[in-house]
């Protein structure tokens, strides 16, 4: 029992890094201005929930393997998803000549 | 099938129709003007075959005992919405239908070949809108084809609506000319109205009768409505409305529609402005054919009118006091083609009256051994009457094209430019004034007989107006080719027109000359039973002479100029002005709907309709916009805007669903 409870304190010790990585996510995304710093940002809390994957499959059911294979697909994912964030903001760029967010609103009309 | 080859009679028209409204614009203007001539030239034969085959040909079906029967070529179903409800679409030969055949093929031919050159300026360049016109003049004869072999009342109201459209299309044919879009518009207007009422009587009529169908077929064995008038008539049992059977308010009701198209008063007010479309135009539709097409449908609808006298009575005053009206007015005018128009409203009312005087009592009056005398002298005038008014116009045509001008006063003395014109219009006053051996006549005549026996006063009545008849006939002719000498006032001096002009006058002209001795007693009768007819002297020898003094009338105050015709009308000023003025009529219309319908009634509906009814949806509009416009700055474009919403949304709900998990 007391394994138990050392279990879920190791848990929440590796828990807490995720979560201040998933808040600087999100507090980067909400006030960077240039694109590439949100797709970084973003990446920070995608690979934060990766953590939590990996954790609570490792202490909470360390007999199957999901957690792990989920965490597996989303950075794949993650990357491809990258690569194309990229390739929209180079050509943002092109033909904006910027990466500011708040400049590039012009398909809203 | 018998007769089966009447199809290609109405199909030649519509297939022309449709090929020079379509093709007619990318080839040469007198070609299409050549190739309808042609399409109608077969059109006529095959018509001619059709009908001279039903009138005299070897017993194909349409004789039992000596009585001609209505043959019923083609009838299928075109709409079925129930077992009774069935909507046909047919082609019905009997007398009435075979003689209009004959009519209206006649007339259209000769005025087909007229236009070739009346559509042409002086140097034989085709007008502007060359094959419109043919086009349209294909489509009314289709129209007016189909109107009279039909085999039941909603085909007929379908060609009713066919027909007016093409008159429509006609009349404002010069549609740069702001005269002839209002006459054009004016005419639809009034026969609408009156369709309307024709729609309305045809729904009681068919409610009561259970069908739409003239006569029933072995086929279907469903009754028709004229199988057994009696029966039909019946059906509608005691229903009535404020005092009448339904029955005769149907039968009203149509005739309301027949009136509007025949021009009867007071819906007469759309033919004499029709004149602004073009003279041939004005010959075939507004004279001959169509204008025929109530006198038609009363005709067809004889026998359930007979029964019913109480429709038959209001025909008969509305038909006697037309007459009188027309020919009044038809007395002072100086335009030739109005003065003629308001001839053919007249004419046209004499056809009704005759159908009307046919039946006292719900019984038809029995003359000479036979009954229904009125209903085919009616027929026999409308045969007459085609031909000899189509001529009266067809030569106004040519006038007119000849001095560039509708008024008296541009024409006089024309006799010496124009001869042939002069002799064939000379041939049709003297038919429509009813002097012997012209065809208007003999049929004048067994009106006015019929008229006698109906009651002496009824006879005295039409009497007077065919004086009036011989009078403004050859007032205008007076006028027209003698008075005084002719002021050139054209680059040209008046002539007879070329050869496609001049033909058909000269065809129509013998045509009035013979037309009266064609057995229409034999042929033409309201049961097919031939009747036997006689010439009464005493009635023929009093039109006769009615006639003369009116011709002599003219003579006497239009042949040379002189200061009598002035005289008069300054003495009897207030008379002459009111006559001149068409007794006001259409300034009292202009009353009614202008100040009575639109400002009384018409605007305060357009208010409710503003300020109610638009008002309450343009609030609905302008809330939502209102509220939009305010929220519309949510939608900024920002994306961490959005984020910002979305994340603090999240923790919200995550906030609200922990409280609610913990208590």
């Amino acid at each position: 029992m007391n394994g138990g409870l050392t279990m879920n304190l190791t848990l929440l010790l590796y828990l807490i890094p995720s979560l201040i990585m998933f808040g600087c996510g999100v507090y980067g995304f909400m006030t960077r201005k240039n694109m590439i710093a949100i797709m970084i940002s973003l990446e920070l809390m995608l690979n934060s929930i990766d953590i939590n994957f990996v954790l609570f499959n490792r202490y909470l059911f360390p007999d199957q393997m999901e957690g792990m294979f989920f965490t597996l697909f989303a950075i794949a994912i993650a990357a491809a998803e990258t690569a194309l964030a990229l390739a929209i903001i180079i050509n943002v760029f092109r033909i904006a000549k910027d990466v500011d967010i708040n400049k590039i609103n012009k398909l809203k009309f | 099938m018998p007769l089966s080859y009447t199809i290609a009679v109405i199909a030649i028209p519509l297939l022309m129709f449709l090929f020079l409204g379509l093709v007619g614009v990318k080839m040469e203007k007198k070609l299409t003007g050549i190739l309808g001539c042609i399409g109608m030239l077969v059109t006529t034969v095959l018509a001619y075959g059709v009908a001279l085959t039903y009138f005299f040909g070897a017993d194909q079906g349409q004789m039992t005992d000596g009585v001609r029967q209505a043959v019923t070529v083609f009838n299928p179903d075109w709409l079925s919405f129930s077992k009774t409800l069935v909507v046909r679409m047919g082609i019905m030969l009997d007398p009435i239908a075979a003689m209009m055949l004959i009519v209206i093929t006649t007339v259209s031919m000769m005025v087909h070949l007229y236009s070739l050159g009346y559509m042409c300026d002086h140097h034989g360049h085709a007008e502007k809108g060359f094959q419109r016109y043919y086009a349209f003049l294909a489509l009314f004869t289709f129209s007016m084809l189909g109107l009279v072999v039909a085999t039941n009342l909603f085909q007929i109201f379908i060609f009713f609506e066919m027909v007016g459209v093409s008159s429509y299309l006609l009349i404002g044919f010069y549609y740069e000319s702001p005269a002839a879009i209002h006459a054009s518009k004016k005419a639809f207007i009034v026969t609408r109205l009156a369709d309307l009422f024709f729609l309305v009587g045809i729904l009681i009529l068919s409610f009561y009768t259970n069908t739409f169908d003239f006569f029933g077929s072995e086929v279907n064995g469903i009754a028709g409505m004229l199988d057994n008038p009696q029966a039909s008539l019946a059906q509608a049992g005691t229903a009535s409305f404020m005092g009448c059977s339904a029955m005769a308010w149907a039968l009203t009701f149509i005739f309301i529609g027949g009136a509007g198209k025949s021009a009867m008063y007071p819906l007469h007010i759309w033919l004499p402005d029709a004149m602004e479309g073009p003279t041939p135009v004005s010959a075939l539709i507004h004279a001959a054919t169509m204008v025929v097409a109530g006198v038609y449908l009363v005709a067809r609808l004889f026998p359930l009118y007979v029964i019913e006298q109480g429709a038959m009575d209001i025909i008969c005053v509305v038909g006697a006091f037309t007459a009188f009206y027309a020919a009044a007015i038809a007395c002072v005018q100086s335009d030739i083609k109005r003065a003629l128009a308001f001839s053919t409203i007249s004419q046209i009312a004499f056809m009704m009256t005759s159908l009307a005087v046919s039946s006292a009592g719900g019984e038809l009056i029995q003359i000479h051994g036979g009954y229904g005398l009125g209903y085919m002298a009616s027929m026999f005038h409308l045969f007459t009457h085609a031909m000899f008014k189509a001529l009266l116009f067809l030569c106004a045509g040519a006038i007119i094209h000849a001095v560039h001008s509708n008024e008296n006063d541009q024409m006089h003395g024309l006799h010496k430019y124009m001869p042939i014109t002069s002799f064939a219009f000379l041939i049709g006053c003297l038919a429509i004034a009813g002097i012997p051996p012209f065809a208007g006549f003999w049929s004048k005549d067994e009106i006015l007989v019929a008229a006698y026996q109906k009651g002496i006063g009824w006879g005295i009545w039409m009497s007077m107006v065919a004086g009036m008849t011989a009078f403004y006939m050859f007032r205008i002719y007076f006028l027209i080719f003698h008075w005084k000498e002719h002021k050139v006032h054209t680059e040209h001096a008046p002539a007879d027109q070329p050869w496609t002009m001049t033909l058909p006058l000269i065809i129509l002209a013998a045509i009035s000359v013979v037309a009266g001795f064609v057995p229409a007693a034999k042929l033409v009768t309201w049961d097919g039973a031939p009747l036997h007819t006689q010439l009464n002297w005493t009635v023929a020898c009093t039109s006769v002479l009615i006639a003369c003094v009116g011709i002599g009338l003219a003579y006497k105050m239009y042949y040379k100029e002189n200061p009598l015709p002035q005289r008069l009308a300054d003495r009897y000023r207030g008379l002459w002005t009111a006559a001149y003025k068409r007794f006001y009529m259409d300034e009292l219309y202009q009353f009614i709907t202008h100040k009575v319908i639109f400002q009384g009634i018409c605007k305060p509906i357009a208010k409710f309709d503003r300020a109610i009814i638009d008002g309450f949806f343009n609030m609905l509009a302008e809330v939502t916009n209102t509220v939009s416009f305010g929220i519309r700055k949510l939608q900024s474009g920002s994306i961490q805007a959005y984020v910002y919403v979305y994340f603090f949304g999240a923790l919200l709900i995550a906030a609200v669903t922990a409280l609610f998990v913990i208590f």
